[in-house]
């Protein structure tokens, strides 16, 4: 999705970066992104509800830190041999909306995925000025080809739910909600 | 009779699995092709860039165009005359699908449970339609179905007094509600008549039909792409004037008292091969 107004971005971002960000803004991604779906999500909100009724910090059950982090909604299909990953676009992000404003609150900073977002996830990405991306759906085996390292690092038995450390090049992607709560799709 | 073995199944299953993940058909290259001639937004025409770069890429690597390989559907017509021999034929279908998906570097999406959710680790079972027809070759048509788009399919049992106007808003309600959460540009498959689980059969198979081929109700599949693409939802729902690239129909007799419709969204990631043996 490159256009004359793309903008490369270094991650982590940091807060006045992701404000500074306007729904519709075409970006390029260099940098370490989290692979996370539907189960992994499931198992973090298990460990934060667990900690939360227990009065103790969540933090150092997670399996990534939180803080400045991005994530993105992926299970790919396997690396065949020779190859960092196999094909890995975006999956539908709102069957994360259940799981995502507390891991906004505890310091998630950007999300990549495809489609359209509850009102809970837009006010906690307003909340704590963050930034909602879309990739190209579909687009799996392009977008594997930005991916330079992959790295599972936990939940090694949920398979391509597996949460994966990614290094990113030139990963392209478009600003859907931006921290003012401005979104792209009408 | 005319005796086939099922490890015959078992191969051209197997085969079909990774051709359909990695080469797009003929009939949907096509199509993207034209939409990115054809868009009008800017935004749209980068998406469609991205789509077409992107099946080359696939192509050239061997990898498949989209990470969700699906879940096997599989059509298998299966002629009168034939006599299956050397095992069992549901278990031939899912043995080709587990070493189609683990030789072919696919995904493994299935969870054996829909409470449990354990994956069973080789993409089996798939859904099978068995149909008896004249003869005596079996064809099998094969659709790896991605769930992004799956989940935003609708079945709506109308009333008669419903219509066609009330079959054309079941349509419409569906597209602008999917967006851009099941990969616009689509393919859409509706089914009209039969009952509750005939017209979803009638409007997964009707996916699988080659996007040049008008369906006996075409004047109504162009009217209903029309509409859908005055939307403005677009390439990845990113605006534009592509949001649909097919409308299929098919329809059946039905009930005096009812008009069943079954709209099955799929994305552009339209996956489909058949075979006849
Ligand atoms: S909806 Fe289709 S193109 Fe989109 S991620 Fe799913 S299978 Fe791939």
């Amino acid at each position: 999705m490159q256009g004359s107004d793309t903008k490369k971005l270094n991650l982590p971002l940091d807060k006045p970066e992701a404000e500074s960000l306007r729904a519709g803004d075409r970006v390029l991604l260099t940098g370490e992104i989290y692979a996370a779906r539907d189960a992994a999500h499931q198992r973090m909100y298990g460990i934060i509800s667990e900690c939360e009724a227990a009065g103790e910090d969540p933090r150092s059950g997670l399996p990534f830190p939180l803080e400045g982090a991005a994530v993105y909604y992926m299970g790919p299909s396997p690396a065949p041999p020779g190859k960092v990953i196999g094909s890995a676009g975006p999956t539908t992000s709102g069957r994360m909306d259940k799981y995502t404003p507390g891991l906004l609150d505890m310091g998630l900073k950007v999300m990549i995925g495809k489609g359209k977002r509850n009102t809970s996830v837009n006010d906690a990405i307003v909340r704590n000025g963050c930034v909602y991306l879309a990739a190209v759906g579909g687009a799996g085996a392009l977008l594997s080809k930005c991916i330079k390292r992959s790295e599972v690092i936990a939940y090694d038995d949920l398979g391509a739910e597996a949460v994966r450390r990614l290094y990113v090049e030139d990963f392209p992607a478009i600003v859907v909600t931006d921290s003012t709560g401005k979104c792209l799709y009408a | 009779m005319r005796d086939l073995d099922v490890s015959e199944i078992t191969k051209n299953v197997k085969e079909m699995c990774i051709e359909a993940n990695i080469f797009m058909e003929e009939d949907m290259k096509e199509a993207i092709y034209k939409a990115y001639d054809t868009e009008s937004s800017e935004v749209g025409r980068s998406v469609l860039a991205q789509l077409k770069e992107n099946m080359k890429i696939a192509e050239n690597e061997r990898i498949p165009v989209c990470q969700d390989t699906g879940m096997a559907v599989v059509f298998l017509d299966v002629g009168q005359d034939v006599h299956f021999t050397g095992g069992d034929i549901t278990e031939a279908v899912n043995e080709g699908i587990r070493q189609g998906y683990t030789e072919g570097y696919l995904r493994k999406s299935i969870v054996s449970d829909p409470f449990q959710r354990e994956n069973s680790g080789d993409n089996t079972p798939a859904v099978i339609h068995f149909n008896i027809v004249p003869g005596d070759r079996v064809i099998i048509t094969l659709a790896p179905k991605g769930f992004g788009s799956e989940n935003t399919s609708r079945i709506f049992m109308l009333k008669p007094s419903d219509g066609i106007e009330g079959v054309k808003k079941a349509v419409i309600d569906t597209v602008t509600e999917a967006g851009p959460n099941a990969c616009p540009p689509f393919v859409v498959g509706v089914g009209i008549g039969g009952d509750f689980e005939k017209c979803a059969i009638m409007a997964k198979k009707a996916l699988t039909r080659h996007a040049g081929i008008k369906g006996s109700l075409g004047s109504l599949e162009k009217e209903l792409l029309d509409r859908i693409n005055e939307s403005g939802i677009g390439p990845a729902g990113l605006g534009g004037s592509v949001t649909a690239l097919a409308v299929k129909i098919e329809t059946f007799p039905t009930h005096i008292a009812g008009l069943p419709v079954a709209v099955c969204m799929c994305c552009h990631a339209n996956r489909h091969k058949q075979r006849s043996l």
